[in-house]
């Protein structure tokens, strides 16, 4: 018997953590202007210390100017995708969900539409759709989802699904009205893309996400009970009800702000929870933190790939994950099954 | 199958102390009654009681019934997951519906047939579950919980399989190990529902046997819904008799198993046979 301990997860996250840390140097790297990664190191370090005249100008631009945004933008949205995913699959007691599944990318993708053809060229306000319409679907599928009022997971997948597929029809409908850049830029944002916009506010969005991340992990050990069944939980002393919508608003919302700046970047949410609950288990104490850390991790590593495999151009982050990630799911999936 | 632990079985008994002395019952039904509704508008399509018994600690109890007699309506009543449409249930001297819900699973535990797992579990992580009720909020567990959780496992005779697959456990294996995680929440009630339901015969007396030593030697009071008329006058101190969501009649074996009353709620020719220790018999009639 080896019961988890708070020095395990410390440990692992760590690492993850370190790991995270040499994705970003190599991705800080990778690109057209050349620059040595202890050039890099030494001025994400003066950085930190606040030493910004100490920092040549060239590096400034090039490190702190161009690929940190682009890079903390990517940290932002793979800790949310992967911690809403793994939120998904425990409320709706299903494997096979993910942050997509309950329609609120395709309600912030619908906004995002509207914003496109309503005001073209408003700065951010793309964004401010976007989670508008995320927020207005997680309220829609929320009273869809609701069965002698209470959360029901088998009624709450079914109204997002319902949901999404209404959605996307919609939105397929509106795509008709745009053209030419505009319908370039929506199909890349459907499909999930990075290009930081100057005016999405990324310390806000963090704080949202630490927000939203510590609301699920607050309730880890509920998690872990619903897991063997909800009644149990009940029986054990879980307070199932308030569980559920904590971890409903929560997944919710780190998937409106994901897809809000970043578009609908795929098997993010799916793929890393599976892949952290096969190398350190399923005890969402564990998988929370790993899964967010985990997440980050693989949105840099594919966008790094993103920008640099057939550059000078660019392909959309999301297909990258889907290439990346599908491989490296399978082989994992075909061991643990030997 | 394992040798019985050393360690003190008295660490699983019930944390809370009681309120008051051993000779007030523990738990009390008093006319409670409870009634199923498809829709709040509807009428009730089933109703129960009003049921009335007491039961003490070290006592066993056996609920009776054929199929949809209220029996699982009854232990859910019990197990405070239904609030009674009229009357009281308490356990310790406090109405069950007022416990709030860490409290409720720190003195009640209710042991179902089958656990649903969606991902893969090792045993002692399930068991080790049967501790949340006593801990803080994302707390990790302690040496303690694991002692406990050991001991549990060692009391059902389940110490062997402690590092398998959940998923992996025969039928009789799984419910040992759903009844050890139940003993690790330290409860002074200890609810089960059917559980002798996927069991042979050997398995079925094995656990009567077991529910009967644990009710003795950690001071639970045991309340059981099982067909097993037989077992049930063998093992337990009390039966409550139920039909068609009425509850007939309470008291021991021997005084509630009447040939006539038991062939018209089984609806079956039913003989009683007294043996000796005053313990009665069932038998069929026409197949002996």
């Amino acid at each position: 018997m080896r019961p988890l301990t708070s020095r395990r997860v410390g440990a692992v996250c760590l690492g993850l953590g370190m790991l995270l840390f040499a994705a970003v140097v190599i991705s800080l790297r990778m690109g057209a202007y050349p620059i040595g990664i202890s050039d890099i190191v030494t001025s994400l370090v003066q950085g930190a210390l606040g030493r910004w005249n100490d920092i040549p100008t060239e590096n400034k631009l090039v490190v702190f100017g161009l690929r940190l945004p682009r890079i903390a933008l990517g940290i932002l949205v793979g800790a949310a995708l992967a911690t809403s995913g793994a939120g998904f699959q425990a409320l709706l007691r299903n494997p096979l969900a993910d942050p997509y599944v309950l329609g609120v990318s395709s309600g912030a993708a619908l906004g995002a539409i509207i914003s496109l053809i309503a005001a073209p060229h408003a700065p951010g306000l793309i964004q401010v759709a976007a989670f508008a319409g995320a927020i207005a679907t997680i309220a829609v599928v929320y009273f869809l989802g609701r069965r002698g009022g209470q959360l029901d997971s088998a009624t709450l997948l079914l109204g997002g699904i319902i949901t999404a597929s209404f959605l996307s029809a919609v939105i397929m409908f509106l795509m008709t009205r745009l053209s030419g850049r505009d319908l370039r830029g929506m199909a890349f944002w459907l499909m999930g893309d990075l290009q930081a916009p100057s005016t999405v506010n990324t310390k806000w969005l963090y704080i949202v996400l630490l927000i939203a991340v510590g609301s699920i992990y607050s309730t880890a050990s509920d998690l872990n009970l619903i897991l063997t069944g909800e009644q149990e939980a009940r029986h054990l002393g879980v307070n199932v009800e308030r569980v559920k919508f904590v971890v409903y608003v929560a997944a919710s919302v780190l998937t409106g702000l994901a897809v809000s700046v970043s578009g609908a970047i795929g098997y993010v949410g799916l793929l890393v929870p599976h892949l952290m609950r096969m190398l350190f288990g399923s005890d969402y104490r564990i998988l929370i933190p790993t899964s967010a850390i985990g997440g980050a991790i693989l949105i840099v590593v594919a966008d790094t790939l993103a920008r640099t495999v057939v550059a000078p151009t660019e392909l959309p982050v999301g297909a990258m994950t889907a290439l990346a990630g599908a491989p490296v799911f399978i082989y994992l999936m075909r061991r643990r099954v030997r | 199958m394992s040798a019985s632990s050393p360690t003190p079985t008295s660490s699983l008994a019930p944390t809370k102390p009681l309120a008051a002395g051993a000779n007030v019952p523990r738990v009390k039904v008093e006319q409670a009654s409870y009634a199923y509704a498809a829709t709040d508008r509807s009428a009730p399509k089933f109703t129960l009681g009003p049921a009335s018994f007491e039961a003490r600690q070290r006592e066993l109890v056996a609920i009776l019934g054929p199929n949809a007699s209220g029996k699982s309506t009854l232990l859910r009543l019990l197990a405070g997951l239904e609030k009674p449409l009229s009357g009281r249930i308490e356990i310790d001297g406090t109405e069950i519906g007022k416990l709030d819900l860490r409290t409720r699973a720190q003195r009640i535990a209710l042991v179902q047939q089958e656990s649903e797992l969606l991902f893969p579990l090792r045993v002692w992580e399930y068991v080790l579950q049967g501790r949340y009720p006593h801990g803080r909020r994302l707390r990790f567990e302690s040496d303690e919980d694991c002692l406990l959780a050991g001991n549990a496992l060692a009391q059902v005779g389940a110490d062997a399989l402690r590092d398998r697959w959940m998923d992996r456990l025969s039928g009789g294996e799984k419910q040992r190990v759903i009844l050890a995680r139940a003993l690790a929440q330290q409860p002074s009630l200890l609810l089960l529902d059917e559980p002798t339901q996927h069991l042979d015969i050997g398995g079925k007396v094995e656990l009567l046997r077991r529910l009967r030593k644990l009710a003795d030697e950690n001071r639970y009071t045991v309340i059981v819904v099982t067909h097993e008329l037989d077992l049930a006058a063998d093992f337990s101190d009390r039966v409550v008799l139920l039909q068609r969501g009425k509850c007939l009649r309470v008291g021991t074996a021997a005084e509630v198993y009447e040939p006539e009353l038991l062939s018209d709620v089984f609806e079956a020719p039913i003989e009683v046979e007294m043996r000796a220790g005053g313990k009665p018999r069932v038998i069929l009639r026409g197949n002996s």
